[in-house]
């Protein structure tokens, strides 16, 4: 059975989860955030900590965006394969939800028409669209604004299938040492191993969309990624990059099949300002 | 260690900052980014007036949401300071006397804040929505098209901003990372 679902009302979801991901940061995050606090050891890195807690108050009360950086809108679309869109193009309704949202939402318009010639298209689109055919008659939509102060800091490391385990390991040591006070931690750390170049970037982007309650069902990848966190907070690095123990509230691995020659890790950093917010219509 | 201080910043006030120090800075500051940063330094190059004097003063690395009604600002929270490192050189050996931003800085900048006694804050990155309250005005003075970009005056008050590098050269970046890595 075919569901017929107009793209109007992909444009007026778009619009809103743009404003609401800006202002209102998910429980899970502002639960990792407030949790924290308690686990900081540096007098510091605790006033940051709280700094960001009062931060997100204000923004709710107030109205302000948590951050300046309301980022450029990665949408991803989870579309039925029994549903049937109709009402006009697609990307049009998706990129008009991005326009109104930015626009009616006081956020900024952080996107340039050019990656070269850098003029700005003044409504924060186009948005990034990664697109998905999936069993059913819905469509699970994620708008989920990214900040480049951690977007800069991402890295793709194409190593060889000898390095293994430990090699992905310090792979994505690396990144997060490297990145360090740009990234604002503390971080949440996404992580893609294996398929091929684009796909290890799409996965780790994707990963930032979970849950920070949730883990990897793969028993060895969960253990990874606690390995990780641990060792993630013991680099020193700390909230504002100012010293501490809390660097990272989360690493999310995904993993998928490659090829015999391969073993392709990407790290997209977030900071704590992870926003993402789901509907499914 | 807490400490009060004004801007444009004194000589006195300088001295007196450590690394590590957290500072609540009261007074007037100027905003600016990426392309501002590009468009004053090329033309300082072709020896034309820029459209803010650096002496004495602090620059903030920012680009603010749009304000509501009513308000001075919209969300304000410092951006990446490296992106600025090319630039900043010139500026302090101009009379620029601090920066506010966040992430590390090239040898390059930090010699050139030894070299003129200059001081680089770090603000927190991520609040600036806690951060668009201490700001009290805020006026677009050059580069206007620039948008987000354009270069502004700010009257700020007890701005919170921790001590990264200061006067001779202490980086809490360095030395605070070590204190807590195991």
């Amino acid at each position: 059975m075919i569901r017929e679902i107009n793209v109007d009302n992909i444009t007026e979801n778009i619009k809103e989860m743009c404003i609401e991901a800006n202002y209102y940061l998910s429980p899970d995050m502002k639960k990792a955030l407030k949790t924290a606090v308690d686990r900081e050891e540096s007098k510091l890195g605790k006033q940051i900590l709280d700094s960001l807690q009062d931060n997100l108050e204000i923004a709710e009360s107030d109205m302000i965006p948590i951050c300046q950086d309301t980022g450029m809108a990665v949408v991803f679309l989870e579309i039925g394969q029994d549903v049937h869109l109709v009402g006009g193009d697609l990307e049009d309704a998706v990129n008009k939800g991005v326009s109104q949202g930015y626009v009616e939402g006081y956020l900024r318009k952080s996107v340039v028409k050019d990656p070269l010639i850098r003029e700005n298209t003044k409504d924060n689109t186009p948005a990034v669209i990664h697109y998905s055919i999936v069993p059913g008659d819905k469509i699970k939509i994620t708008v989920a604004p990214k900040g480049f102060g951690s977007e800069n800091m991402s890295r793709v490391f194409m190593l060889k299938p000898a390095d293994g385990i430990e090699g992905v390991k310090e792979a994505i040591l690396t990144a997060v040492r490297d990145a360090g006070p740009n990234a604002c931690p503390p971080m949440v750390v996404g992580v893609g191993i294996g398929g091929t170049f684009e796909k290890c970037a799409g996965m780790a982007k994707k990963a930032l969309t979970r849950s920070m309650e949730e883990h990897s069902p793969i028993p060895y990848v969960r253990d990874m990624e606690e390995e990780l966190l641990e060792k993630i907070n013991c680099l020193g690095i700390g909230p504002g990059g100012l010293g501490g123990k809390i660097t990272a509230l989360s690493v999310n691995i995904n993993t998928y099949p490659t090829h015999i020659a391969g073993l392709p890790v990407a790290v997209n950093i977030c900071c704590h300002v992870n926003r993402h917010v789901t509907r499914e219509i | 260690m807490d400490k009060y201080i004004q801007a444009p910043l004194s000589k006195a006030d300088i001295d007196s900052l450590e690394a590590g120090d957290y500072v609540y800075i009261s007074g007037t500051i100027f905003v600016a980014r990426d392309a501002a940063h590009k468009r004053m330094f090329e033309a300082i190059q072709k020896k034309e007036s820029i459209p803010m004097e650096f002496k004495n003063q602090i620059i903030y690395y920012m680009g603010p949401s749009p304000a509501r009604e009513g308000r001075a600002i919209g969300s304000a929270g410092p951006t990446t300071a490296s992106r600025m490192d090319k630039y900043t050189p010139l500026f302090l050996d101009m009379g620029l006397k601090g920066m506010i931003g966040k992430g590390k800085r090239t040898k390059e900048v930090q010699e050139a804040i030894v070299r003129n006694g200059a001081v680089y804050f770090a603000a927190v990155g991520g609040a600036g929505a806690l951060l668009s309250q201490k700001i009290v005005s805020s006026e677009v003075i050059a580069y206007d098209g620039l948008g987000a970009e354009a270069i502004r005056k700010l009257e700020v008050e007890y701005f919170p901003a921790v001590v990264v590098i200061d006067s001779k050269g202490n980086n809490l970046y360095e030395t605070a990372v070590k204190e807590y890595c195991t």
